[in-house]
């Protein structure tokens, strides 16, 4: 067997295989919902309705999607210079971290100062807490891809800490959660009276500079180049490691702003369970939207329409809401089958 | 006691040994596909879903040593799908990895909760217990770390002892390892590179699952979600800190576990002063201060990542 390039795939080939990954993932999921003892057909009928069905399924799905683009936007710069940033959700909890410290009074400023000063905060701790392993890749050789994964272990345990010491709320009835952050540290909701809040907003337009970042600027053009082949950018001159950190300091910033906007725009306080792994999912949402910065967007929703209707199905139907984390990460593998496909022919022989 | 006579204490050792009996496997499990030109980073998710695979065979009324036939069995399942999309295929190992682990661990909790729907406290099995080796295990302190552990921690340290023959003393090892050095080398003798890696990744992968197995049905005796809890990471850590060589990876988890240990010990000293936290770091941290201390002598092999594809050079 062999893979042979195509010619320039056309429209229809570029619609038709993603097209067939969902397939493939729904007829996949079907066995399962099926061994669960219920109809397919219904169960992701029920899916798509607690998705997507109703004005408050809808605003659920995006309130669920604006960590998911920070995150997937985290890992889409990262992985297009073939940085292998896993540490997303270990990015996203220090973002979270010093939302709370500069959020809960430590700084008397107004709300249109203090916001962009915690955001700028968040950005610079997630960015510095990827630049460790860049740095030991790139003067050391360390490969990132298991530091950056142990710093996940090592940051929820460091947020444990807090939430047990300095940060812990004293009126928290022993739950290890941190104070709530100031009126003036609070994103606005966008409708009044629902969860939808600002930080959608804040990562719709994060998605469209990251585009602009990576598509118009020489610095996007690096990060693609050291991507594509590391060898090559440096002998034409690019200065690889260079590229590298500053790709680093992107992503862990980008990262980090997932754990600002959960703070901030929804939950108020930080707790052990801000993030149910949005930092992992992250990468299914970089991976479907192919690394392309407003794909992301698109794909976030997907995902988040995934899990949001999944939960709604399980209150109704008697399938395990951990179908959507199945549906998830099988969408991630068909789908990279189906990108290769649509570039390579398989040849038998 | 002081900090300084755990160290010569039996009981010290005993836990050491238990703790990287997982480890061993896992490792291993990882440095063959390693050395036959794959990273394999479903390895967390393989665990997960050998440590339920294992433990729901001997709940459901199998027997002990099915339940491990069974978990090495879903973990080569696993293996094959992960070879399937890297090796013929040639797709990112790191996504195919990150997205094997992701579909292990759902398919595991999916599972899990659909077998058992209602339950808030996991249920126990009769786990392996201790088989002290006669004689042997009189010996005071290597004995009884050694030869007073279950019949897995035996099966651990074979695992070593036949990885290492077959990869340095067989014809099929000198594939395996050509395939991650040279591969072009291992289709000029008229081996297929494909089937090569493919092979060592579903062995690898079974041998990963046994290392979950571990848990579940002989360090503890339940599958609790997240118990697992990044040991596949470390073990990807192991590999380079032993040098893709098995002796010197099994030595690294001798010593990564016996730091466990000691850390635990320390914690139950330390009377609360420093938050417990800390010491559950420990690990993780060593974890990446070992690399880096390997790190500029580290000999990765040649292959490593690289998809192969018959006739290109």
């Amino acid at each position: 067997m062999r893979l042979e390039p195509k010619p320039a795939p056309s429209l229809a080939v570029t619609l038709l295989y993603p097209l067939a990954a969902v397939v493939a993932t729904l007829l996949f999921t079907s066995l399962l919902v099926l061994a669960a003892g219920a109809s397919p057909l219904s169960v992701f009928y029920l899916v798509a309705k607690g998705a997507a069905g109703s004005q408050f399924a809808l605003l659920e799905t995006l309130t669920r999607a604006t960590p998911l683009i920070f995150t997937g936007l985290a890992v889409a710069v990262a992985f297009r210079a073939k940085l292998w940033n896993i540490g997303a959700e270990a990015q996203l909890y220090v973002g979270g971290i010093v939302t709370v410290v500069l959020g809960t009074g430590a700084l008397p400023l107004p709300s249109v100062v203090l916001i962009p000063v915690i955001m700028v905060a968040a950005m610079a701790a997630g960015a510095l807490l990827l630049l460790g392993p860049a740095v030991l890749k790139t003067r050391f050789g360390v490969d990132e891809v298991v530091t950056t994964l142990l710093l996940n272990f090592i940051v929820l345990l460091f947020v444990s800490m807090l939430l047990e010491g300095v940060l812990k709320d004293p009126m928290g009835l022993g739950w290890p959660q941190s104070q709530k952050v100031l009126a003036e540290a609070q994103l606005p909701r966008i409708i009044q009276g629902k969860r939808l809040h600002y930080g959608f907003v804040i990562a719709v337009v994060s998605a469209v500079v990251v585009w602009v970042i990576m598509k118009k600027t020489v610095l996007g053009y690096e990060m693609r180049a050291v991507g594509h082949n590391p060898e090559g950018a440096r002998f034409v001159g690019i200065p690889v490691n260079r590229v590298l950190m500053k790709t680093a300091l992107l992503s862990g910033g980008l990262a980090a702003l997932a754990g600002f906007s959960e703070v901030s725009g929804l939950k108020g306080n930080l707790t052990l369970d801000l993030s149910p792994g949005y930092g992992y999912s992250g990468i299914v949402v970089a991976m479907l939207a192919m690394l392309n910065p407003l794909g992301v967007i698109a794909s976030a929703i997907f995902v988040a329409g995934i899990f949001v209707g999944a939960d709604a199905m399980s209150r109704v139907a008697k399938v395990p809401s951990y179908i959507a984390d199945v549906m998830v990460a099988t969408s991630l593998l068909t789908m990279v089958v189906a990108i290769l496909l649509t570039r390579f022919r398989v040849k038998w022989r | 006691m002081d900090a300084f006579e755990i160290l010569f204490t039996a009981s010290f050792w005993v836990a050491a040994i238990r703790i990287a009996s997982p480890l061993i496997f896992a490792t291993m499990g990882e440095l063959i596909c390693e050395r036959a030109g794959v990273l394999n980073l479903g390895i967390e998710g393989i665990m997960t879903a050998g440590a339920f695979a294992g433990w729901f065979t001997v709940y459901a009324g199998g027997d002990l040593w099915t339940g491990v036939l069974v978990a090495a069995l879903a973990g080569a399942m696993f293996g094959l799908l992960h070879a399937t999309l890297t090796v013929p295929l040639g797709l990112s190992q790191h996504v195919v990895g990150i997205g094997v682990t992701l579909l292990a661990t759902s398919l595991t909790y999916f599972t899990y909760r659909l077998a058992l729907p209602e339950v808030t406290s996991p249920p126990k099995i009769e786990p392996f217990q201790p088989l002290p080796i006669p004689g042997l295990s009189q010996i005071p302190i290597v004995g009884e770390a050694l030869f007073s552990q279950t019949p897995l921690t035996y099966l651990a340290f074979i695992t070593v002892a036949v990885v290492a023959w077959v990869l340095y003393r067989t014809p099929v090892g000198l594939a395996v390892r050509a395939a991650g050095e040279n591969p072009s080398a291992v289709e000029a003798q008229g081996i297929s590179v494909t089937a090569v890696r493919m092979g060592a990744v579903m062995v690898g992968s079974a041998l990963m699952a046994v290392g979950g197995a571990f848990l579940t049905m002989s360090a503890f005796n339940s599958f609790f979600f997240q118990m697992i809890n990044g040991r596949g990471w470390i073990c990807i850590a192991l590999v380079v800190f032993g040098s893709w060589r098995p002796g010197k990876a099994l030595i690294g988890a001798i010593l990564f576990a016996a730091f466990d240990a000691y850390q635990v010990r320390l914690q139950q000293m330390s009377g609360g002063i420093v938050p417990y936290q800390v010491f559950l770091m420990m690990p993780y941290a060593l974890s990446i201060l070992a690399l880096i201390l390997v790190a500029r002598r580290a000999t990765y092999p040649k292959a490593l990542m690289i998809p192969y594809q018959k006739g290109e050079r």
